[in-house]
């Protein structure tokens, strides 16, 4: 019981930085029905940023924690919104309108450029940072002195993941961003008919998706303490898995995938094999497609004659 | 003389090998309806395509003046035309945003002002008064334009679930919610029974009557056509074969003949 507890919790928290990356695949699926292959490369972007603005901030003399933390937040939403930017506007907007296998090359060509960049620029070698949040709550413990602890890191993910879907769900519901969104979504152009500007609505998705990525990038580097060049293959493919489990195209089936399949990968490793995790997560993504292809919260595609 | 609303000059446009407007020339006024009547593939929808941006002329002039200023049509992207030009449209399948509410439909319309006054993002977030204000206007401009076109009590309705007429109605009044200074409607009454495309004909005159916008109409409902159009333009194979008021159109020898064929075939 206790054992299952300690496995839930580490499933919600590693699910939650899953579901946050899975928002970016399926947003932008949504608007322009392509799988954005350098999203989990973005990702990576973020949690090297993170890196990069902690141990700054270890070189003048530290600062309060939560005010650190933010400041790297920010920090880090910006500059990686600024990467989604700017590959959308070079790898993907001279590729509208050609055919569809074009922008998916591009987007696999963009995640190995990244990959690269990062390796030249930052090193091959692993980068650790030291703890910026340590210790947490002991909830229980067994007889045998298994204790369940809930770290102040995991808080610190589960919430702030919470905190940022009602925003961007009040963003898509309600604001008129949202909106222009959800018309490109459905016509684009009849959406540009109407006045909407096509292609910045589709440039915010990618500054919105890579934004949300980089909070995970910066959660990641703070709960692990270390990050290195290829994180962003293994977390992009889990995200995408994510993203297609719970009905790609879909928000809330994009954090819904992301906490089962973190979950999943919580407990096979801790009841079956902790190497075989990933087999666990890809072989949910074989079962998705091959029984539901339009995930849980997806609609089925209705042939139309 | 006031400048006309809008100005074709030559308007050519090509593909491959088809010419499927063949350098038509025509002005359309302001306070007027201006009816675009022909046989089918005429080269009718093809104009309004070169007018909403759609497809760039091989040639010749689109210009429209209002009070906003004089655009060149010819050279403006479609959201350009849409939001600066203000030209809107109207499709003949249906082209609503099925999988949102009607009053959403409009909104998007005045997706512009809302995202100014959202400052594009931060104010939408936070509900700053700036972007509530406006917001309440945009909703306030919607149900004007739903309780114009009698749909009032359906504002929470998926559009996708709308019977046709009010989807025909809805994409009007969307139209009329981006605030155009020329309204383009085609075919607008397809589909309708008589009673339904009487309501329209009304609809149509108050917008031109009411709220100062130019109508530019493709009908092949001559009803409709000889009712409340105030000039006529006829097209054939791409070609303006005829022009006038509608008395004037539907006495003329080369309008019977695109409609009816010739004489001889007739008798065959």
């Amino acid at each position: 019981m206790e054992y299952f507890l300690q496995q839930l919790i580490n499933g919600l928290s590693l699910g939650s930085i899953y579901g946050l990356i899975a928002i970016g695949y399926t947003m932008v699926y949504g608007i322009i029905g392509m799988i954005n292959f350098a999203h989990g490369d973005i990702y990576m972007i973020g949690a090297f940023l993170a890196v990069i603005g902690f141990t700054a901030i270890g070189l003048v003399g530290g600062l309060w924690t939560p005010l650190a933390v933010a400041l790297v937040l920010i920090i880090a939403m910006v500059f990686t919104a600024a990467y989604g930017w700017v590959v959308e506007r070079f790898a993907y907007r001279p590729l509208r309108g050609s055919f569809r296998l074009a922008p998916l090359i591009s987007a696999i060509g963009m995640s190995i450029l990244l990959q690269n960049y990062v390796q030249l620029v930052q090193g091959a070698r692993v980068k650790p940072i030291s703890p910026v949040v340590q210790g947490g709550f002991e909830l229980m413990e067994r007889d045998d002195g298994f204790t369940v602890n809930l770290s102040y890191m995991q808080i610190i993910i589960i919430v702030l993941t919470l905190v940022l879907m009602i925003v961007f769900a009040t963003l898509i519901a309600r604001t008129a961003l949202g909106r222009s969104q959800r018309a490109c979504e459905q016509d684009k152009t009849m959406a540009a008919l109407v006045g909407i500007n096509v292609d910045r609505t589709i440039s915010l998705t990618f500054v919105i998706g890579a934004a949300l990525a980089a909070v995970a990038g910066v959660m990641v580097t703070m709960y692990y303490g270390v990050v290195d060049f290829y994180i962003g293959f293994l977390a992009g493919v889990k995200a995408f898995t994510a993203a297609v489990l719970g009905g790609i195209g879909s928000l809330p089936g994009a954090m819904i995938g992301g906490i089962l399949i973190g979950l999943i990968e919580a407990f096979w490793a801790a009841y079956f094999s902790a190497e075989y995790k990933d087999v666990a997560a890809f072989s949910i993504l074989v079962l998705a497609l091959i029984f539901r292809p339009y995930g849980i919260l997806g609609r089925p595609e209705v042939e139309k004659v | 003389m006031t400048t006309p609303l809008l100005h074709v000059e030559q308007l050519t446009m090509k593909f491959g090998g088809l010419t499927a407007v063949d350098a038509v020339s025509f002005t359309a006024e302001r306070h007027d309806i201006t009816a675009i009547i022909g046989p089918n593939g005429a080269g009718k929808t093809t104009l309004f395509n070169c007018l909403t941006g759609f497809y760039r002329p091989t040639s010749g002039a689109l210009t429209l003046t209002h009070d906003l200023g004089e655009y060149l049509l010819e050279r403006m992207e479609g959201h350009q035309i849409a939001h600066q030009a203000r030209v809107a449209r109207t499709f003949q399948n249906i082209r609503l945003f099925e999988g949102m509410t009607v009053l959403e439909n409009l909104l998007v319309a005045q997706h512009h002002k809302l995202m100014r006054a959202s400052s594009f993002l931060i104010g939408g977030i936070f509900k700053l008064p700036s972007y509530r204000h406006a917001e309440e206007e945009a909703v306030m401009l919607a149900t004007k334009w739903l309780e114009e076109v009698g749909m009032a009590d359906k504002a929470d309705w998926l559009a996708g679930n709308l019977p046709y007429g009010d989807q025909r109605r809805l994409e009007i009044a969307r139209a009329m919610c981006t605030d155009p200074r020329m309204l383009c409607l085609d075919e607008p009454a397809a589909g309708l029974n008589p009673r339904e495309s009487a309501e329209l004909n009304q609809l149509i005159k108050n917008i031109r009557d009411q709220h100062g916008c130019g109508v530019l109409l493709i009908e092949h409902d001559m009803s409709v056509v000889m009712n409340i159009s105030d000039h006529v333009v006829v097209l054939d194979y791409g070609k303006k074969i005829a022009e006038g008021t509608a008395d004037e159109v539907r006495n003329n020898p080369d309008v019977i003949r695109a409609y009816l064929g010739d004489d001889e075939e007739e008798e065959a």
